[in-house]
């Protein structure tokens, strides 16, 4: 199957739309991170304002790893609808053009086909996490750079030291790829559903928005589907800066307050995966490719 | 030996029946040409050819195998184009052919590649991206695509769409130059009766997605011969006996009646052998030649 998913990465890496996202990325990273190395200590300091007189911080708040995590609320939410870009045009995108046809008569299985295009989608996602892996992490710790993240969390400050961070935004943004790539197969799924490029990207774009509604609201009837819908742990990347307390209510260097959250979520994130990859390849053996 | 045999094909789009028990089959080496007007199930049946659509019924056969049970098999020596020339715009002809080249077990050169740009007349644009091509082009690097690989089956629907004069000359003498010098078998389509006549050894002719007359061309073309047309009072009796007769093979059976394809000469004959067979005759009547009778058919515009 490496021949077509080699097709598969050459026909993105070709196509203009592909860098729309690594543009869009690049463009909302560097003017954040351009105001915060402006005026980046006024942005603090309102951040503190609430805790300033019962806690004195020592050091550099505003430092690459604290932007980085900024950055990464702002952007994980935004990132989905650039994979959704992508994802939902692979299939919808080939009908649209009339290649499916051409594809769909050469010697390999449309089910081959189908899982050279997810898995291409697959590692352009990836690619883009670490486009935003690099701007977010690397290029704010060379602007800012570091010491120890210090977090405010609706009712209580997390605290990390500084050797203790690195790895976390590591597990983070492997999270974040399941994440997306959950993304990734929803566009996949509505992409084998159509044969427009427009309507499967919309409708993707739609269903996150959806369903990360149902899994914000806290109404007793939605709280029963919560734990299953796939928007519900896409944030959870977020538990990897929880850490856990001793009795002195001192950090634990290396500890994730709840490790059993994270892994759960990874479970129902390839779940998702797999249900809408499956999906995909059993509508596209049936589907009569007549455009 | 059958490159293609096809059985009892039907396709149906809810309740439109798009292809009817549509039988053919195609001898090696032939130019089978296969014509219709547009929307007479011509270019359904070619995606059930290349497994495109899935039958509603029937069965096909490509060099004596299954194309439900040997798919894969059986493209690697089909080469196809499909009614437009559908492209990646972003990419150039020589990416196209690179690209396709992959898709096959065995291995395309670089010189391959070069040559069958050359063979389309592509050459000297290969470079450039498809997007700044004309559909004659397009075309022409679609049948590129098709012959890459030197396929065994060169199935081509409606191949001269879009081309200019010079152009429709060049595919023409290539289908011919495929069959007479490769000894390749081509299926050809189109809704032109004139582009049909002038390359292909055999032709099917098919309306709403019923075979209409099927034949050798210098046979079918025969000024002589004449359609027929039986009307009785119980068809199926008529059908039996007739198929029971020397004229089994020139009965086709329509909603409208029963049709023969005999010579003009043999009519009294055929009357005679009504009466003697006891058949409930409502009308007998003569049509058109066949070729009046196909560009009725086939003349839409």
């Amino acid at each position: 199957m490496w021949p077509i998913i080699q097709i598969e990465l050459f026909k993105i890496y070709k196509r203009p739309r592909t860098y729309i996202a690594f543009g869009a990325i690049a463009a909302l990273i560097l003017v954040i991170q351009m105001g915060l190395k402006i005026d980046g200590e006024a942005y603090a300091a309102f951040l503190m304002k609430d805790i300033n007189d019962t806690l004195t911080v020592d050091g550099k708040v505003l430092n690459g790893y604290l932007i980085c995590y900024i950055l990464l609320q702002l952007l994980l939410v935004h990132v989905p609808l650039l994979v959704a870009l992508i994802a939902a045009d692979m299939l919808s995108g080939e009908a649209n053009l009339g290649t499916l046809r051409l594809l769909f008569t050469t010697p390999y299985s449309r089910t081959q086909w189908v899982l050279a295009k997810f898995v291409a989608a697959s590692l352009y996602t990836i690619l883009l996490l670490i486009w935003l892996a690099f701007l977010a992490l690397f290029l704010s710790m060379w602007i800012f750079g570091t010491d120890d993240l210090f977090l405010m969390k609706s009712n209580y400050v997390v605290l990390i030291q500084e050797q203790d961070v690195f790895w976390r935004y590591l597990g983070a943004f492997v999270f974040a790829s399941f994440s997306l790539l959950t993304v990734a197969a929803l566009g996949f799924l509505m992409s084998s559903l159509a044969n427009n490029s427009i309507g499967p990207i919309v409708a993707t774009i739609s269903a996150i928005v959806f369903f990360t509604i149902l899994s914000t609201l806290n109404i007793p009837l939605f709280n029963v589907v919560k734990p299953y819908l796939f928007t519900t742990h896409m944030n959870n990347w977020k538990e990897f800066f929880d850490i856990q307390v001793n009795e002195s209510n001192d950090a634990i260097t290396g500890s994730i307050l709840n490790v059993a959250k994270i892994k759960n979520s990874i479970i129902i994130l390839a779940i998702h995966i797999g249900l809408f990859v499956g999906a995909s390849v059993w509508i596209m053996k049936k589907k009569d490719i007549l455009s | 030996m059958s490159v293609i045999k096809v059985q009892g094909l039907s396709k149906s789009f809810g309740a439109l029946k798009a292809v009817d028990q549509l039988s053919f089959e195609v001898e090696a080496g032939q130019v089978y040409g296969f014509l219709g007007q547009n929307g007479s199930g011509k270019s359904t049946t070619i995606r059930m050819l290349l497994s495109l659509i899935h039958p509603s019924q029937g069965h096909i056969e490509i060099f004596g195998q299954s194309l439900t049970d040997n798919r894969s098999a059986i493209l690697e020596q089909v080469g196809a184009v499909i009614e437009r020339p559908d492209l990646y715009p972003y990419l150039t002809a020589q990416e196209h052919l690179t690209l396709f080249a992959k898709l096959r077990k065995q291995k395309i050169t670089a010189a391959k590649i070069e040559a069958t740009l050359a063979q389309v007349g592509l050459l000297s644009r290969a470079n450039d991206k498809v997007q700044t091509y004309s559909l004659g082009m397009k075309q022409r690097l679609g049948i590129g695509i098709a012959l890459l690989h030197d396929p065994q089956l060169i199935i081509l629907d409606e191949p001269t769409n879009g081309l200019d004069p010079q152009g429709i000359a060049d595919i023409r003498q290539l289908i011919k130059s495929l069959s007479k010098d490769q000894g390749k078998t081509v299926l050809v389509s189109s809704h032109l009766l004139s582009e049909i006549e002038q390359i292909a050894s055999h032709i099917l002719i098919i309306h709403q997605g019923k075979k209409m007359a099927e034949g050798p061309t210098s046979s079918l073309l025969d000024p002589n011969k004449t359609i027929v047309q039986i009307k009785t009072l119980d068809d199926a009796d008529a059908k039996q006996k007739l198929m029971a007769s020397a004229y089994r093979s020139n009965v086709l059976e329509r909603t409208e009646g029963l049709y023969l394809t005999i010579p003009k000469l043999e009519i009294p004959a055929l009357n005679a052998f009504i009466v003697a067979s006891n058949i409930d005759l409502v009308s007998l009547e003569a049509k058109n030649s066949l070729e009046d009778y196909f560009l009725q058919l086939t003349s839409t515009f």
